[in-house]
């Protein structure tokens, strides 16, 4: 399934290459790709997979705890 | 206030006070060494508490190579090693830069969502009978909207009511306004220029043209280039890398000569240029600059990798019908031309009325009379009797003529005379007696020609594809200077022609294929680069090609190449700037040359730097 959330307040491009690189490492997501110019997080991840997008959102608020993921 | 707002001013504050502090600082250096600290690191909390803030927090979160962290040691460092100009200064023109990036970023983004002027404010969607304002995304499938002279068309659908002028210019180019009436199809993003319609909405506003156009500009990004990639993984090694060589730089040369100060000072200076920010934000700007500048000129680029693909193209597919020709019929010939006038004014009595595409073609040629007065009649597969009194015309095909027993022995002659073989042409008869033939054929569309020589000029291969037969493809190819064309081709053999193009292109060669989009979809898919032209509003179109050309145009393609090229020539400069500025203040700094000030300007310069260069990809005036 595919899912686009928007990153509030992801400040830095850095950054946003550190949280995709983090969340595609996550189990049950297929691919990640963080649009910086979008702000946006583009998700593929497996729909029958427990948590995912928990997880997805609790490693965002590790590394970036200042961005919010917003329709998640 | 926002978050960007309250760091300009805490750095614009933290500036004013440096300033005169440095200038004094020169002046009386040697005295008052706690009071100079004191004060140095007071600015420096002002500049940058936010800074050492997120440090800590994130070195609590188990994250070590943070920007906010490595910044934090490295002006710490300074700071407490008796830099203290150094120290403030790496704060301040970091917290420069971020602002700077911040506001680049946001300023490119609004003047490409301003680029890209479709997307509709508001709706005005009649329920229960009363008219209400609201967004576009509320209104669903099947409800009635209003659109009054002005507005923007907020969702595709039907026109119910009315009619009206719409100028179709964002998506289409057309500047000249195309009437709608009832029974239409209207596109989003379309705005109505005089006259009132009510339109039933056939697609919610997510899946409507505005939001896919809009949706392909964006999230292009999606589809890296292979640059985009590089600049990925050598991010991921740079960091640790620099900061790895850091600490040796501090530990291992101390070891021998003893001078800790020294040594970890220069290792501070590595920490400052240990983000490779400039490379990470300024290649995804400029390739988001390059195809926000594309949209500009109605060319939708996919992805950032389509861009890469564009700028190498050096064969061309192009279609024929629709694609190089406008895929309209219209008056080449006239048969026997002394008759023209006659000819021509006959065929107009008869077809005036018609909505056939030839019948079309030949009114518009048609200097119009009175026509009034004839009954008319139409003969399906054959054409129209036109008959008043005094005349009876026949216009249509040979088999009308004939039907009517109207001698035809002459045709034969005419038709070879004139090489009409190949031609759709529209037979004449007044009162029993052949009078003549008006030949009709596609039409080369007028940038066709110029768009070929201008491919051709760059040593590019230039093909043409049609199913058409030998001799109007020949006469197209010759028309618009294509050398290499193939003829009769079914959809599957013109698969089967991209298919051995592709297999005989040498190393580093990227096919293009330009087609309607509609017919050729798959064609299009099979090509390194699918190009669509005037396919706006087909979904096919614009999902199976990675670029779609708005305008009907095929000329745009040479634009699309050229906006492609420029950015990657801006790509390639930023990396080539960056790597080489940050590798020479690793290296000088090693040897304790430069020191932090060039650091400073390695890190933050080059970002500005790279940035504006960046946003150059935007601007394409002259393209």
């Amino acid at each position: 399934m595919k899912k686009v959330i928007r990153l509030e307040n992801l400040d830095c491009a850095n950054c946003g290459m550190l949280l995709e690189r983090t969340i595609a490492k996550i189990d049950g997501v297929q691919s990640a790709t963080v649009n910086f110019m979008a702000q946006k997080l583009i998700l593929e991840y497996d729909e029958n997979a427990v948590g995912v997008l928990e997880n997805v959102k609790k490693s965002a608020k590790k590394i970036l705890p200042d961005v919010t993921l917003l329709g998640l | 206030m926002s978050k960007n707002k309250k760091r300009l001013i805490k750095t614009i504050v933290a500036l004013a006070l440096f300033i005169p502090a440095f200038i004094l600082y020169l002046i009386f250096k040697d005295k008052g060494k706690y009071v100079w600290f004191a004060m140095f690191s007071l600015i420096y909390l002002i500049a940058g508490y936010d800074i050492l803030y997120k440090a800590v927090r994130n070195i609590l979160h188990g994250k070590v190579f943070d920007e906010n962290f490595l910044m934090a040691i490295a002006s710490l460092g300074a700071l407490i090693l008796g830099e203290y100009t150094e120290a403030v200064a790496v704060m301040i023109f970091y917290q420069v830069g971020e602002c700077f990036q911040s506001y680049a970023v946001g300023k490119s983004r609004a003047s490409i969502s301003k680029l890209m002027d479709i997307r509709p404010d508001v709706a005005r969607v009649i329920r229960n009978g009363i008219e209400e304002e609201v967004f576009p995304d509320e209104v669903s499938v099947g409800e009635i909207i209003t659109v009054r002279a002005g507005d923007k068309i907020p969702l595709d659908g039907i026109v119910i009511e009315g009619n009206c002028h719409l100028n179709t210019s964002a998506l289409t180019g057309e500047s000249r306004p195309i009437s709608v009436v009832v029974g239409d199809r209207v596109l989003s993003g379309t705005v109505c220029l005089d006259g009132k319609l009510m339109i039933e909405v056939q697609k919610e506003f997510y899946d409507g043209t505005v939001s896919k156009i809009l949706d392909m500009v964006e999230n292009a990004s999606t589809k890296k280039a292979k640059v985009e990639n590089f600049i990925s993984v050598f991010a991921k090694y740079y960091t640790p890398c620099v900061v790895f060589s850091a600490i040796a730089l501090a530990i291992i040369p101390s070891l021998f000569t003893g001078n800790w100060q020294e040594w970890t000072v220069r290792a501070l200076t590595f920490l400052v240029v240990s983000c490779p920010c400039a490379l990470v934000i300024s290649v995804p700007l400029s390739f988001f600059g390059g195809i926000g500048g594309a949209g500009n000129k109605g060319i939708l680029i996919k992805g950032a990798n389509y861009v890469e693909q564009i700028s190498k193209a050096n064969v061309f597919v192009f279609d024929k019908t629709g694609t190089l020709t406008k895929g309209k019929f219209s008056v080449v010939g006239v048969y026997p031309e002394e008759k023209r006038e006659e000819i021509l004014k006959y065929a107009y009595v008869c077809e005036k009325n018609s909505n056939h595409p030839i019948a079309k073609a030949i009114v518009e040629e048609c200097v119009p009379k009175n026509a009034d007065g004839y009954e008319i009649e139409e003969i399906a597969g054959k054409g129209v009797i036109a008959k008043n009194k005094t005349e009876r015309i026949l216009c249509g095909n040979l088999s009308l003529l004939s039907s009517e027993n109207v001698d035809v022995g002459e045709v034969q002659n005419l038709i070879q005379q004139n090489s009409l073989e190949n031609k759709t042409c529209a037979y004449i008869a007044i009162n029993g007696q052949f009078l003549g033939i008006i030949a009709v054929a596609d039409t080369v569309r007028e940038d066709a020609k110029a768009c070929v020589s201008n491919l051709k000029k760059q040593g590019y291969k230039v093909y043409m594809l049609t199913g058409d037969g030998e001799q109007s493809a020949r006469f197209v190819a010759e028309e618009v200077g294509v050398d290499n064309y193939f003829y009769g081709l079914l959809p599957q053999d013109k698969m089967q022609r991209i298919e051995e193009i592709i297999a005989n292109k040498q190393k580093g060669d990227v096919v293009a294929f330009i087609g309607d989009g509609i017919n050729d979809a798959p064609v299009i898919m099979r090509a390194d680069v699918g190009v669509s032209m005037g396919g706006v509003g087909s979904d096919s179109a614009i999902e199976a090609s990675d670029v779609v050309l708005m305008y009907d145009k095929p000329s745009a393609i040479v634009t699309a190449k050229k906006i492609a090229q420029k950015t990657m020539r801006i790509v390639r400069q930023n990396v080539i700037f960056a790597l080489t500025i940050k590798l020479s203040a690793l290296i000088l700094s090693a040897f304790g040359i430069g020191g932090m000030w060039y650091a400073v300007f390695a890190d933050v310069g080059v970002s500005v730097l790279a940035i504006l260069n960046a946003m150059r990809a935007m601007r394409n005036k002259d393209f």
